[in-house]
């Protein structure tokens, strides 16, 4: 079930716009800030406020790269596997993560902590390369420095 | 009064060093919304129109289209429809694109100042900005100054006193290509799939809900209020090529100095590469570039004192695109990396029209093939009957075209890297 508090900043997201399907793309990022994720039920109670089929609404949540239909870790890595990036070492630095996490590419560490995803060209292609976790930028990327920011977020508690 | 830098580059001239951001203050200080009061007081959309196809500025945005042209096909008078919207795509996504990014975060006054300005020449009473979703810095910075705007009386009823209104908010994305796409892009704001939109109708006719839409890329967005407080004339005077302006040029790749820099349009591809980029890193030789983006075609040595301006670039044989450059040198495989473009454009396909659903994947199997040493004879004319089944007018939208310029292009200057991962079959 969504929160209230949830349920009333989709209400307020739909009320922008004539139409309420418009504010789909906006009530889904709101369920995942809460919950990660969009689930079967989350989406069928969004599908409901916003006057949608649920079928239509999944068809919208499955277009999008961010939008994620499966559970996702505490920190998601969406690393840039563009061409800039690719030129840049992106192949070497993949290997890297995947190595310190124990993961492939789409899956989710043991411990929760990392979901780590490959990611279309993030726009900063002269620093490149280049990875977010989360809502931070990271750039010129090497490996000790994928060492040192994976640190940084394994201390950080859950919040 | 707006300051020396700006008059040269009014784009970035005004950008600070330190990467903070220009506040309302800091923005009205050189010059900012003086434009907006001039406009609304003395001059009707027809005049701005007017000036804004006089300056020949052209979208930056990909296609290039001349701005003044499309905005005159928007109904106008009374009897025009109602309501009509203006959207700056910032939906930045082509790989190897960074130059809105620099705007938004930096600026973003400037683009609110365009997009008032525009709004009011096509008569406009909504609009939207269209944020990819990575670009969380320049949503903040967005949010923070519309709000700035709005408290000022730059947004809102009745602007500046005057009897026009235009409100103007943001929507963030949530990632996917084809949101860049004009008709894809109107698609994802009424809360569908990003699917192409047949034309025509076009979207200055019918766009968002059915009304009259005028979308618009961030950079192309930024000049106009520059040009309209400073000229036509001196807009076009700006540049080394026909048409009007400065553009933002950049490099990445294994350059010394990669990044993006204002400069007049026209400006050689020899000069950013050498004088701005300061050349190859030690070690690596230049063997191509693609100009604009990954969905332009690569061009080589020989076109390297090219002018990066519209007619020039395609007279060589590519498109200026977004501007932004990317590198090959002769370290980086060059199938590799037309493998790389090709998944990306496979994987952000829309899977609305079969030529591009099934195309892109099938071109992305035959380079990976080649690559792990599974290349058959005929694998090269395979590739080219792809360039030519997903080539113009074959397709919905310009997604598919667009990947197919690397990789036609390839196969034309760089022939070699691909036969030789074909065996030879002398059993045969």
């Amino acid at each position: 079930m969504l929160t209230e508090q949830e349920r009333e900043r989709i209400r307020a997201e739909a009320a922008h716009y004539d139409y309420p399907q418009a504010a789909c793309v906006e009530a889904l990022k709101i369920v995942q800030e809460g919950h990660r994720w969009v689930s079967d039920e989350h989406l069928k109670e969004v599908a409901g406020l916003l006057d949608m089929s649920p079928a239509a609404l999944d068809s919208v949540a499955t277009f999008y790269n961010l939008i994620f239909r499966k559970p996702v870790g505490e920190n998601v890595i969406l690393l840039c596997d563009s061409v800039s990036c690719w030129i840049l070492g992106y192949e070497d630095i993949c290997a890297h993560l995947k190595t310190r996490l124990g993961v492939e590419l789409g899956e989710t560490t043991a411990d929760g902590k990392f979901t780590l995803l490959p990611m279309a060209c993030l726009g900063t292609c002269d620093r490149g390369p280049a990875m977010m976790v989360g809502s931070d930028l990271h750039r010129n990327l090497d490996n000790e420095k994928v060492d040192e920011i994976l640190g940084r977020y394994r201390q950080t508690p859950e919040a | 009064m707006a300051n020396g830098s700006s008059m040269d580059k009014p784009l970035t001239g005004d950008l600070r060093s330190d990467g903070a951001v220009l506040d309302l203050a800091a923005y009205e200080k050189v010059g900012g919304y003086e434009a907006l009061r001039r406009v609304l007081k003395e001059m009707t959309p027809a005049d701005v129109l007017k000036e804004i196809t006089d300056s020949r500025l052209r979208g930056r945005g990909g296609a290039g289209f001349p701005t003044g042209q499309k905005w005159s096909f928007v109904p106008m008078g009374e009897n025009a429809p109602t309501p009509k919207y203006l959207v700056a795509n910032a939906d930045e996504m082509e790989p190897g694109t960074f130059k809105d990014r620099m705007l938004l975060e930096g600026n973003p006054h400037l683009l609110i100042e365009g997009m008032i300005l525009a709004a009011y020449t096509i008569q406009a009473t909504d609009g939207y900005i269209f944020l990819r979703w990575a670009y969380k810095l320049a949503a903040e910075r967005i949010v923070r100054a519309l709000a700035e705007a709005r408290d000022k009386g730059y947004l809102g009823k009745n602007i500046l006193g005057s009897d026009y209104s235009f409100e103007l908010d943001l929507h963030t994305s949530a990632g996917r290509y084809m949101c860049g796409e004009e008709t894809g892009l109107l698609n994802a704001l009424e809360g569908k799939r990003a699917n192409p939109r047949a034309k025509p109708p076009f979207p200055q006719v019918s766009g968002l809900w059915g009304k009259p839409t005028i979308v618009q890329n961030v950079e192309t967005l930024c000049n106009i209020a520059p040009i309209l407080r400073n000229g036509a004339q001196w807009y076009l005077g700006l540049s080394r090529s026909e048409d009007g302006g400065t553009k933002l040029y950049g490099v990445s790749g294994k350059v010394k100095r990669p990044g993006a820099w204002e400069l007049p349009l026209g400006t050689t591809i020899r000069e950013i590469l050498e004088r701005r980029a300061r050349g190859m890193r030690d070690g690596h030789r230049f063997r191509g570039v693609l100009p604009g983006g990954a969905s332009t075609d690569f061009l080589v040595e020989e076109h390297l004192d090219t002018k990066m301006d519209y007619g020039s670039v395609q007279a060589a044989g590519s498109r200026l695109g977004t501007g932004l450059m990317v590198v090959l040198d002769d370290k980086t495989s060059v199938v590799g990396m037309v493998l790389n473009l090709e998944r990306f454009f496979a994987q952000e396909s829309c899977g609305w029209c079969t030529p591009c659903r099934d195309g892109l994947p099938w071109t992305a199997r035959i380079l990976q093939g080649l690559l792990e040493g599974r290349g058959r004879p005929g694998d090269l004319e395979r590739l080219e009957m792809q360039t030519r089944m997903m080539g113009p007018g074959n397709t919905f939208c310009a997604l598919a075209p667009g990947a197919m310029e690397p990789l036609q292009s390839a196969l034309k200057y760089f022939r070699e890297d691909f036969e030789k991962l074909i065996p030879k079959n002398d059993a045969a």
